[in-house]
């Protein structure tokens, strides 16, 4: 097999990973301030106390296998987005601190801080996602020499901060359908109640980003010409998106979950065809763009780095359905909870 | 103000890795003495020990948390500032990074939620199970970080394609990568400096306890575990720290000259300093006092034979050594303190009379300082002597920084970082010593924990070494 060709799959399956997996916990912690009383929002943030942060490994390990796989493009997207990517990181050591330090102490004020802390973070980490990919599919001014070559404001335009904006909204509507599932009693109704307008907000939202991108770039469709089949994905997402409303109405909400994560692989699957074969498509010229084959290490590496991968990812997912199964069932506080 | 992107981001990496390097050799050693205590409880059943171990947990929980926050920063931070670095070494680099994600990362992470959440949701022998998943996975991670630092201090396994700019190393033998002739000293010598960290940082609890007169059973126990340990890795971290300023003379002269302020290499046997002032400009060690020929000695077995100095070294490759040799310095005395202190209190403690040494606990009680001030010093010796290069020989800092990022976005980014991990050591001291003053039995606890807790207190009075008894001479032999 084509290893430029595995390697980008792989690491799409690792930002499906991700998206899917952090984003339930960001969701969470985007709604977190709906919640009130000190009680309800420890379980809130207790569902997925155990389970956030081996989900955030698996950006660490997309962040590394990116840096293995293509380091041309690892280097020039963190250094074009300088700026965007030190405020992701502060959100992300805001968010692992806010979890971990909220139940520390008992003062109000204390308390009050980290939930707003925990929720902001939390907020920021998903949109800047969103902006990062909007700008993949838009293109960013990258020079021959392979650097950035704009400034920070042509980082900023309205169509990577709606898809920002979407993202959040997505990790919301999925927060919101993770929370019912680990909630019980009162708090799990006025969960419940959530979830209408959340898949709403989602519907209008994805419905928005659609058009969006095919009307200012109709190129992301041009491998689903060459590849038809992929059609059969897209039709997948949409089916697993009007599966949700109906899986909340007939009282499954296990379906309804699963359903937003089958709707998340989907995006995720989408957005790759839509870069495929570019990793950073530079707006300067289509011939500076780095691609899988300008950008990558070697064969040898590649294809070490691929034995690697099948070594270690059966025990990668061993752990998590370890883990998972370990912390099953509704969230309770107990004396190691946060 | 000058805003050159180099010194910025050098600046930048020395803080943010340095600040992360405070909390890994803490959850490393942490773990391993919680390996030592649980495996102690499931052997012996014990309840003591669980409950020891228990508290550690929040410990680490605590520490480990502010690790993989500032974790995170270094996985991207040498794609965000170090770009033409990066695109040198992805090949090399990447691969030890990504290793470590799939091999390490998560390993440690999930195994982490059982141990830290899973006390009353597994059993005991899973709890364990993951105690010690939890130690490998960070063990592992100290492996593959440890390999890519040491592969551009000595690299190897490689060759280089492309010119100029576009120049950079591939692997050609991967096991030739992995072992590089710093790699496994090195590892060594890192896992042994975290052992200390961890065991000094139980002793100095302990102490502080026992002083105290507070949770004294728990105290002489935990203690006297972290004791062991401190004394066996003092020991060790001094034969490894040997082999590996024997394998820097031979792989990288210029820092050795470095770390021993060498200027000249004369023409027979070179000095070794024990302390002094390397003074740059005039080429000689001021105020120093050093043993006559023991340089040689220590690195060709006798006292003639030249060592290489600074004198033989290009000028333009030359690493400063006012830095090098004082950090250097510091952590071999750090080291040399180790040994004694441990071996003192190790022999008190077999003659049975190391808890009414004050004096001696309150030392026990400050020196947790020294392993971290000794882990970081050995860091910024081994990094600052390494200077100029980034990759020994192939690559200089000075050409590896981002070209495309502005140095004010780079000292907007030192100032936010800085502000932010001064709140988060606050936090972490405020945090840590919060639950060191709670002592082992939380009495927010919940039924498991309160009732464990009272188990313990019972079989403390019962105990020779119950608070009661503390007055008097301990039994030598008790555990
Ligand atoms: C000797 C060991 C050691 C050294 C030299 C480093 N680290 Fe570290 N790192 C660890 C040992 C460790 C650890 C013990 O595995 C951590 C520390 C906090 C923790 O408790 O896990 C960790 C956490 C940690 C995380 C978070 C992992 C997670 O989300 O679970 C990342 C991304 C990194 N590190 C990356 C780095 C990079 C890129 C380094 C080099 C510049 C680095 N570390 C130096
Ligand atoms: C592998 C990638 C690494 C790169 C590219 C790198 C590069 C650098 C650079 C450029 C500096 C600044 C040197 C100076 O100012 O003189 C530095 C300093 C430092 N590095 Fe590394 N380093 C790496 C790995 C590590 C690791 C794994 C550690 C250990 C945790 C580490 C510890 C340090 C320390 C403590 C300093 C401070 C030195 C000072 O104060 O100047 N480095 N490093
Ligand atoms: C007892 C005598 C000691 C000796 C002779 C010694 C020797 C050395 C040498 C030669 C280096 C540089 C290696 C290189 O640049 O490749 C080094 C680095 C280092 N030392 Fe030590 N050391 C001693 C004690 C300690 C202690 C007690 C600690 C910590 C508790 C420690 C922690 C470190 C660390 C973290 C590094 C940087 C990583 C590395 O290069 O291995 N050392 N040491």
């Amino acid at each position: 097999m084509d290893l430029q060709v595995f390697w980008f799959g792989l690491l799409g399956v690792l930002v499906a990973g991700y998206a899917i997996l952090d984003g339930f916990d960001l969701g969470v912690g985007i709604l977190h301030p709906l919640v009130k009383g000190d009680r309800e929002r420890r379980i809130v943030i207790n569902s997925i106390g155990p389970l956030w942060d081996g989900n955030e490994v698996w950006l660490v390990t997309f962040g590394g296998a990116l840096f293995a796989a293509f380091p041309e493009a690892y280097a020039t997207f963190l250094s074009a987005f300088y700026l965007p990517i030190m405020i992701l990181l502060f959100a992300l050591i805001g968010r692992a601190v806010s979890i971990e330090f909220r139940s520390k102490q008992k003062s109000r004020f204390w308390r009050r801080y980290w939930d707003w802390s925990f929720a902001f973070s939390s907020f920021m980490v998903v949109f800047l996602f969103g902006v990062a990919a909007g700008n993949a599919i838009e293109g960013i001014p990258i020079g021959a020499d392979r650097e950035f070559a704009g400034q920070l404001g042509d980082l900023v335009g309205w169509y990577p901060l709606a898809v920002g904006l979407f993202a959040a909204i997505a990790a919301a509507m999925h927060g919101a359908l993770y929370l019912h599932l680990k909630t019980e009693g009162a708090l799990q109704e006025r969960i419940a109640a959530w979830r209408w307008p959340a898949f709403g907000l989602f519907l209008v939202a994805f419905m928005g980003v659609t058009i969006a991108t095919l009307a200012r770039h109709p190129h992301a469709l041009r491998n689903f010409e060459q590849y038809p089949l992929a059609w059969v994905v897209v039709a997948l997402t949409v089916l697993a998106i009007a599966n949700i409303p109906r899986a909340i109405v007939k009282g499954q909400p296990g379906l309804a979950f699963l359903s937003s994560c089958g709707t998340i692989m989907g995006l995720v699957f989408d957005f790759g065809m839509a870069l495929f074969p570019n990793l950073v498509v530079s707006s300067l010229d289509p011939s500076f763009s780095l691609t899988i084959r300008n950008a990558s290490s070697s064969e040898a590496t590649l294809a070490l780095m691929r034995n690697i991968a099948f070594l270690g990812m059966p025990f990668v997912l061993t752990y998590t359905v370890i883990v998972y199964w370990v912390f099953r069932g509704k969230t309770k506080l107990d004396d190691f909870s946060y | 103000m000058d805003f050159d992107p180099v010194t910025l981001s050098r600046v930048q990496f020395a803080l943010t890795v340095m600040f992360h390097y405070l909390f890994p050799p803490l959850s490393i050693g942490l773990g391993a003495i919680m390996v030592l205590l649980e495996g102690t409880y499931l052997k012996t059943g014990d309840r003591r020990y669980e409950a020891a171990t228990r508290f550690f947990t929040k410990l680490f929980a605590v520490n480990f948390a502010v690790g993989v926050a500032t974790g995170i920063v270094m996985e991207f931070q040498f794609g965000t500032n170090w770009s033409t670095y990066s695109r040198f070494v992805g090949d090399v680099f990447g691969s030890a990074l990504a290793a470590e994600g799939i091999f390490a990362f998560f390993l440690e992470s999930g195994f982490l939620a059982v141990l830290v959440f899973g006390w009353d949701r597994v059993g005991k022998k899973m709890h364990f199970f993951s105690t010690l998943m939890v130690f490998l996975g960070s063990t592992f991670s100290a492996v593959w970080i440890v390999i890519a630092n040491s592969w551009q201090q000595t690299p190897a396994g490689f060759h280089l394609v492309g010119e100029g700019a576009a120049m950079r190393a591939e692997i050609t033998d991967f096991w030739a990568m992995v072992f590089n002739p710093s790699a496994m000293h090195r590892l060594n010598h890192v896992l042994l400096g975290s052992l200390l960290q961890g065991a000094f940082f139980v002793m100095s609890l302990s102490a502080f306890y026992l002083l105290k007169k507070r949770h004294v059973g728990f105290a002489k126990r935990t203690f006297t575990v972290a004791l062991v340990l401190g004394f066996v890795s003092s020991i060790t971290i001094l034969i490894s720290g040997h082999a590996q300023a024997n394998a820097v003379a031979e792989n990288q002269p210029a820092k050795l000259a470095a770390f021993e302020g060498h200027f000249e290499t004369g023409e027979g046997g070179a000095d070794l300093y024990l302390f002094g002032w390397p003074d740059e400009e005039a080429r000689e060690v001021k105020l120093g006092v050093a043993l006559p020929g023991m340089l040689s000695f220590l690195i060709h077995g006798d006292t003639e034979t030249p060592v290489k100095g600074l004198d033989r070294i290009p000028d333009d490759e030359e690493p400063p050594v006012a830095v090098p040799f004082v950090t250097y310095h510091l952590m071999v005395a750090l080291g040399m303190f180790f040994i004694g202190v441990t071996s003192l209190a190790l022999f008190l403690r077999w003659r049975g009379t190391l808890w009414d040494q004050r004096w001696l606990l309150k030392v026990f009680v400050v020196a947790v300082a020294g392993p971290y001030i000794a882990n970081q010093t050995g860091w910024v010796a081994a990094e600052v002597g390494r200077q100029p290069w980034v990759v020994y020989g192939l690559l200089k800092t000075q050409d590896a920084a981002s070209p495309s990022v502005p140095g004010e976005q780079i000292f907007a980014s030192i100032v936010l970082f800085s502000l932010i991990y001064l709140a988060l050591g606050a936090l972490w001291v405020v945090v840590m010593n919060s639950k060191i003053q709670h002592g082992p039995e939380d009495p927010e606890g919940g039924d498991a924990e309160g009732h464990e807790g009272q188990i313990a207190v019972a079989a403390d009075v019962l105990d020779p070494a119950s608070p009661h008894h503390l007055t008097g001479r301990a039994a030598p032999e008790e555990a």
